[in-house]
Formats: C-alpha cells, structure tokens, sequence
C-alpha cells in the first residue's frame, strides 16, 4: 500500500514538475512546422525590405529546428579547439597573477532577497499575516537557497516551512534543488524533511516548483506550485497562484492525511511602482482534502476558505 | 527608495546644469569618501596636444537627474579631455589613480604593444590606487579613436574620452571647417553593480517597453485572434521577449552628449555654409545609439578611425566602442543632433545652431519594434537573410569551381557542445548574412539608414593574404539567469584562442542570441568582409545582430594576450569575453 502510494507521488511529480520542464528541453518537436508556419510569420514580424516570397520555400521550413536544450551532437565542436594548450593562466605572456586583477562579473557572486508575498488575510473566520520569501547568495548557475513560507495568526507561528537548498543549473531555464525542509508550528509537531526538487520557467512563463520530501519514518511528501504574470499594463500586474500539498503517509501529530491533502489557488493584483516594491490586493481560496480536512474541522477550523488579501511584493 | 518617485521626465532630460550648484555639494548626501570632492566640468572636453599627458583619475561630483553623485571622472571633466596626437610620434602618457580602487585606461582601437594596451589582468596588473602608471607608445595610425578604463565598470561612471589622431602627412586628413568630437554616453544614478545584481534576479528588470494584455487585444482588434495568438507563440513557448531590445534602458539611464543631458542641450556652433566634422563615438557603456540629425544628410567618411569611401545617410546606428565621422553642411539657423536608444527608452541630445540659445525641434522617439522571426530564426525566420540565402547555399556546388576552400566563409554552422547546456537560451541553425539590414526599430522607416554593406575602407585590407584557416565562434547566453558567454562558455572557464604569429585568419562570428553585439578585439584589426569573400571595412568593434552570422580577417601581427569582448558592459563583465593569444 505504501509503495503503491509512493509510485503515485512520483508519478505526479513526474508528470507535473519535470515533465514540464524536461519536455520543452529535450523536445525538439515543440519547435516544429507546427511553430512556424506561414501565420506565424505574419507582416507584422517580416519587416525587412528584401523580402523575397518567392524565395521562401515552404519545404525548407520542415526541417527539424532545434533552437534550445537537445543534447550535443557527437561532431559537435570544442570550445577549446582554438587554445592549442594555452590556458588563461598559462602560456606565453600570460601574467604572473593571472586574472585576479579582472575580478569580472561572471566569476563574482551575487545576493537576492524575495519577498513574494507579504499579506495580511481576511475571511470570515479569521485574520492572520503571511509570508513567502526566497533569499538565495550564489551565480547564475549555483546558488544557495533559502524559501520560507508561513503564517502568523494571534501573535503565533501557526505554521511555518523554510527550506535550505542548493541550486543547480541543469537546464536553460530549470534548477535542480537538494536540501532539508523543516515544518514547525505552534500546536502541531516539528518535522524535518530530505528534500528534491526542481525549479524553473516553463514554456509560456510559468514558474514553477516541485519538491519531493521525505522524512523519518517512512513519511513522504510532494510540494507543487505554479505562478504566472500577466501583465495588464507596464506595471499592473495580475498574478495567478497555484500550490497543492500532497503526503504519502497520514500523520495525525502533524495533521495531515494521506493523499492530496490541501491546495490553494490564488489570484493577486499588483502595481509596481518599482520592481522592488509592490503593493498588492487578491483573492485566494485554500482547501483542505480528505483526513487532512477532518483533521482541521476536528480542530475547529474550516475545511475550505476564501480569503482576502492585501500585501506587498519586495526585493533586495 | 527614493528613486521611483522621482517624475520619469527627470531621467529621460536630466537637469540642464550636469555640474552641482555650489554649495549644494555634501550638503544633503550621504557622508562622502573623501572630503569635498570638487564638481566635474561637463560639455565638450579641452584637448590636450603634443607628446606628454598626465591624466589623473579621481572621484568627483555630477548631477544629472537632481541628485548629487559621485563620478569617477579624469582631470575632473566628464567626458575626460580630448588627446590630440600625431601619427608617427611617441606618446607618453602618465596616469595617477587617486581612487580608492584600482583603475586602468585602454586605447580603444589603437595598436600598441599588449603591455600598454590597459586590460588588468592582460596587459598589466592595473594601476593600484595611489599609483601611476606610464603608458608609452608609438602612434601608427590616424583618425578618431576613443579610451576608458578597463577596471569595475568605471564605463558607465564617467571614464571616458576622445582620441583624435591627425595623419602624418595632413594632406590627406579630411578637409572640414570645423571639428567637433561628440561623444555619447550614458549616466546612472545607480551603482553599476547595483544594476547588475537587479539584472541577475530579473534580466528583463529595465524593460518597460514588455508586451502586455492591452497590447495584445490591440493586435486581435487589429488582425484577429488567430494572428494576434500566432505572433505571440514562439516567443512564449521559447521564454524570450521580443522587447528585449536593451538590458538596461531610460528606467536608470540618463543619455549624455560630451556629457551634457538633453535638457542641458550641448551645442556646437557653426557659420551656414561651413562644412562640419562630427566624431561620433559611443562610450556608452550598455547602450546602442541611432543617431540623425533631422534637416541634414550625413555624409560618413570614417568608421572606427579608418576613412571610408563616403556614403550620405539620414541615419546610422553604433554600439559602444565603434567610432564614426561625418561630415554635414548645415545652411540653416540650427538642428537638432538626436540619438535615440535602440530600445527607444530615451536620447541624447544636442544642438548645431549658428548661435547660442537656438534650438530646433526634438523629434518624438520612434515606435518600439518588436524583435521578427529573423533576428530569432535568421534565414529561417523569413527575409531575413533571403536575398543571400542563395549564395549562401551555393557554396557547395560552388567550391568545385574555386580551388581555395577558404575564398568564402564556411557557412556550415557548427555549435559548441557546450551551446547545448544551462548556458545558453537559444542556438541558430540558419543564420542570416544580410550585412545591408540596418536592425531592428530601423527597417522600412523612410530614412537612408547606414548598414555594415556601406563600409568601404579605402585603400583596401592592409594584407593581400587569404585566410589560411577559419575560427569560428557562437555568441551566446541566457537572459533569463544573465549570464552571456561565447559558445556557451564564459569567460572565467573559457581557454584562449591562439593566433599564430603572422598568419591571417578568418574569425567567423555567429550570434545566438537576439541582441546585437559589438564585438571589440582589442590590438588587432578586425577586416569585415562580405558572406562571399570580399573585403568591407577594417573596423576595431563589429557589431553582430541577432541571429546573424558574420566573418572577418584578422593578421595576427601582434605579439601578446589580447582582450577580445562584447562592449555592451555587462556582457562583458558576465563572460562575453575572450583572450586573444598571438604568439
């Protein structure tokens, strides 16, 4: 039953996660005739004076494109090929320093700190604050990566979840993450988590997440989420949210059930007066599924609820 | 904080003062570095003449937006002060860097020996603070060059200014009037590593010109929903934006002429009927300048320092590092000199007028332009490379006909193993060659635009010798993390390319990505030719459009490592850099 289980975690992360991400880089059919037929390539795109429709042969345009991800050819050339033996430190005329005194940009590392979301949240049963940031130190292809997530309600942490991970370019568009995850709250039970994910940008410009975690005892779990900006104007901002929350195993300490146990959907309306500074207001309805629900109505809380929210976007 | 709240209007123009009103200085910033560093002069640099300089770099005060900054500046002028030599004459040039930082100066496009050439960490170690540093060489060339330092993006902070070389024998310099160096460049208020940070979380961080829900019903009003759905997919399916037309865009930057805001307006004087010499030079650290001067044909008779046979234009677009010379005769009162950015964000702005306080109408900027399927696909992409498509294919069958394989550039395009990684957003497979495509935001617009197929340097190459191998690159990198690099390696873990002493090689450079490139190789020239063969223009900086392929002859007569990079700053500095190694 629990392998059974677990085969359908995996699956779903499979299909969800890294099937988004690994199709687009490794299919080259998405950039098929399908992508480039005639209507796509309407005046508005063909601008250039010497255009020649004559010219254009409708058979060349068949051919297999292959613009981003794929794996090399095997005659694909060598970056080195034209060093002959010299290195950047070695070699004729090459300084005794070396490149210390370039200190460029690419070898540098950089900090960011994200502040998604900081809300205050309103429904009819009650109000809480909360919070989503991601902080990460690192390049463009290494980073470490904090997430935190959480909930503040009656002065209390009612729940909290902060990851520390290590990312790591595999794909144009998409990190690997290996890390822990620790979940804390005021009245349900501590848990710490192995955690293996994959981050990245769709195709279209959805960014999504998804983590497997697995824990002691046997529990494991599987963190989806997906987000998109649809750009109403230069700078007002509408942003669909998706999160689910799924576990392999019921955990009635932490009160979780087994299976699909909680999703949100959200939906949020930001203007930037900069990029690093965003208020916003939304919508957003969360609901909890199966004995995952039992166990929040057994607690005196509600089995789904639609919130309003207001909050700010930051960055550092 | 501060800086959103600040009108738009204010960037885009600037104050009209660039200078800090005294006693303004010190008084409401922060506490400075050094105690009161003196105000930078701005407006057309003094030239400084002869065989000995002595420049001294050091932190001094700007405002161009209203809000007192610290430039790094040289002899306390932004620009820095023209240096004038003569051909043939050994020129010693003492630098003092009084910063609190290292520092440098390179000679961009003049050839000198590699240890004078100003690249830390190449040439020489940089010049510490505290510290001068004697460059000392011989001027083998003539015509209008540029330098700037090589250290920290000191670029975009103010360290900069014009090089004029007059020929040897001054009957054959070109006969003007009057001479005017007009150097454009652009001012941030911010830290450039500030910018690069904010680039490196969110690469399209300066763009405003995104396409948007209002855009899109626009075009299904327009053309329907099919065609409105159709222009859009390729470019979200690949996660590119067809707006990403400049990294860092009026949001931040404030466009100068010799270091004057548009709304300070730098003016140059004339007498109707006088035949005017204007040396254009982009030392702009990240921006590509379309340049016009409405009313006035622009006769260009120099690109990078080397004469041209003379082609009239209305328009010319440069990126930074590239030089151009023109010649115009102004008959009216006064006209306005306007380069807009090719991001169309904002201009530099000056004046030609017969007399002070004239001006004429500044012309609105032009519409943005969406990137087309070319500069993403090149041949494939539709017109783009057409016309030359044929030549392009023939080459096969026409090898038969030529004994020497290497007459025209190989157009087999081969990519790195490494363009197949995280590196890397796209690659081409069918670039485009068309050197006579002005770029885009400048086809089909009415105006006469100049193209690289309307370089012809006189005289000729400088080496009758064919290629005797070719060396091809890709240029490459991932806006989304902001990371550039040549084929799909950066700088840092990159090998250097070798360049046997005396031989002349073909250096094919292929682009792809979709933003132009203005590739620079430092200490040789770069002897542009057409996809079939023949010679263009020798040239210190190319620039590479999107999606297009093209090559250049290089004799490798210079002993030494060589810096050979993209002048658009950042790229640079996130590894869209090579060394060069003749030896």
């Amino acid at each position: 039953m629990k392998n059974h289980l677990m085969t359908i975690i995996v699956a779903a992360f499979a299909t969800t996660g890294a099937s988004l991400a690994m199709a687009q880089e490794m299919d080259h059919s998405k950039m098929d005739h399908g992508a480039m037929d005639h209507s796509a390539m309407n005046h508005d795109s063909m601008d250039h004076g010497s255009m020649d429709h004559g010219a254009m042969d409708h058979g060349s345009m068949n051919m297999d494109m292959n613009m981003q991800g794929g794996a090399a050819p095997p005659d694909a050339r060598d970056p080195n090929t034209y060093s002959n033996g010299y290195t950047l430190h070695s070699g004729a005329y090459a300084l005794p320093g070396g490149h210390e005194a370039m200190e460029m940009g690419d070898a540098k590392n950089f900090a960011a700190l994200l502040v998604d979301r900081l809300e205050r949240s309103h429904s009819s049963q009650s109000n809480a604050t909360a919070y989503e940031l991601q902080a990460w130190y690192g390049s463009a292809f290494n980073k470490l990566t904090l997430k935190a997530e959480g909930e503040v309600a009656d002065s209390r942490v009612e729940e909290a979840r902060t990851e520390l991970l290590w990312s790591r370019a595999f794909a144009t568009f998409w990190d690997t993450q290996v890390g822990v995850r620790n979940d804390t709250g005021h009245d349900t039970a501590s848990r710490n988590w192995l955690a293996f994910g994959v981050q990245g940008l769709a195709p279209y410009w959805f960014e999504v997440d998804a983590t497997a975690y697995v824990g002691q005892h046997g529990r494991t779990a599987l963190r989806l989420s997906a987000e998109y900006e649809l750009l109403l104007t230069q700078r007002l901002i509408l942003q669909p949210r998706i999160e689910a929350n799924l576990y392999g195993k019921e955990d009635t300490e932490a009160e979780v059930g087994r299976g699909l146990s909680n999703g949100t959907a959200g939906l949020r309306l930001r203007y930037e007066f900069s990029r690093q500074f965003a208020p916003y207001i939304g919508v957003e309805r969360q609901q909890y599924f199966g004995d995952s629900a039992d166990f929040v109505q057994a607690a005196g809380g509600r089995r789904g609820e639609t919130r309003v929210v207001a909050g700010v976007r930051l960055w550092f | 904080m501060s800086q959103f709240f600040l009108p738009r209007r204010r960037f885009v123009q600037g104050l009209v003062a660039g200078g800090v009103m005294v006693g303004l200085s010190g008084l409401n910033g922060p506490t400075w570095a050094k105690a009161d560093p003196k105000n930078t002069q701005t407006g057309s640099a003094a030239v400084l003449s002869g065989t000995e300089f002595d420049l001294v770099i050091d932190e001094s005060m700007v405002n161009f937006t209203g809000t007192p900054r610290l430039a790094t500046t040289i002899n306390g002028t932004l620009p820095g002060p023209t240096l004038r030599w003569r051909e043939g004459d050994t020129v010693t040039i003492r630098v003092t860097n009084r910063l609190n930082e290292p520092s440098s100066i390179h000679w961009h496009g003049i050839i000198l020996p590699f240890q004078m050439d100003g690249v830390p960490g190449i040439s020489f170690d940089g010049i510490p603070p505290g510290a001068t540093f004697t460059y000392r060489f011989k001027v083998s060339q003539s015509g209008s060059y540029w330098y700037h330092s090589h250290s920290g993006m000191q670029e975009l902070t103010g360290m900069y200014g014009g090089i004029i070389i007059d020929p040897a024998d001054s009957a054959k310099d070109i006969r003007a009037d009057r001479d005017y160096t007009v150097l454009l460049s652009d001012w941030s208020d911010e830290d450039p590593m500030r910018i690069l940070s904010k680039l490196m979380v969110q690469g399209d961080y300066y763009n405003y010109n995104k396409p948007t829900v209002v855009d899109f019903f626009r075009d299904v009003a327009q053309n329907g929903v099919k065609r409105a759905m159709d222009k859009r997919k390729m470019w979200n399916e690949m996660r590119m934006s067809p707006t990403d037309l400049a990294d860092v865009s009026g949001a931040t930057l404030t466009y100068l002429v010799n270091g004057v805001t548009p709304a300070g307006n730098w003016m140059g004087q004339f007498k109707p009927g006088e035949k005017v010499r204007l040396r254009f030079i982009n030392g702009a650290a990240h921006t590509f300048f379309d340049v016009r001067i409405p009313g006035l044909k622009l006769k260009v008779v120099q690109v990078d320092g080397q004469n041209i046979e003379p082609v009239s234009v209305d328009d010319f677009r440069f990126g930074p590092g590239e030089t151009y010379d023109v010649l115009v005769e102004p008959k009216d009162d006064a006209y306005t000199l306007f380069a807009q950015s090719m991001d169309r964000s904002g201009y530099a702005r000056g004046t030609l007028a017969v007399k002070e306080g004239l001006t004429a109408p500044v012309p609105a900027l032009d519409k943005v332009e969406w990137l087309s399927m070319s500069d993403m696909m090149g041949s494939m992409g539709g017109m783009g490379g057409m016309g030359d498509m044929g030549g392009m294919d023939g080459m096969e069958g026409m090898s038969g006909m030529n004994d020497d394989p290497l007459k025209t550039p190989s157009a087999t395009v081969r990519h790195a193993r490494t363009e197949y990684g995280a590196t890397t957003d796209m690659r081409v497979d069918m670039p485009r060659n068309n050197l006579d495509d002005p770029g885009v935001g400048l086809r089909n617009n009415g105006r006469r635009v100049l193209t690289l197929a309307d370089l012809h340097t006189i005289g000729g190459p400088m080496d009758q010798r064919g290629p005797s191998r070719e060396v091809e690159l890709h240029l490459t990198g991932n806006m989304e993390r902001y990371a550039w690099s040549m084929d799909g390696v950066s700088f840092s873990d990159s090998t250097p390319v070798h360049f046997r002493r005396g031989e002349r090689v073909r250096v094919i450079l292929h682009n792809d990505t979709m933003m132009t490139h203005p590739m620079h190789m430092h200490g040789l020239w770069s002897e542009l030719e057409t996809p079939e063969g023949e010679f263009l223009a020798r040239r210190h900086t190319i620039p590479v459009q999107p999606a297009q392929r093209v090559s250049f002859l290089v004799t490798a007569d210079a002993l030494g490592r060589w810096a050979w990079h993209c002048h658009l700053m950042f790229h640079m500095e996130m590894g869209m850099f090579r060394e060069v190694v003749v030896a």
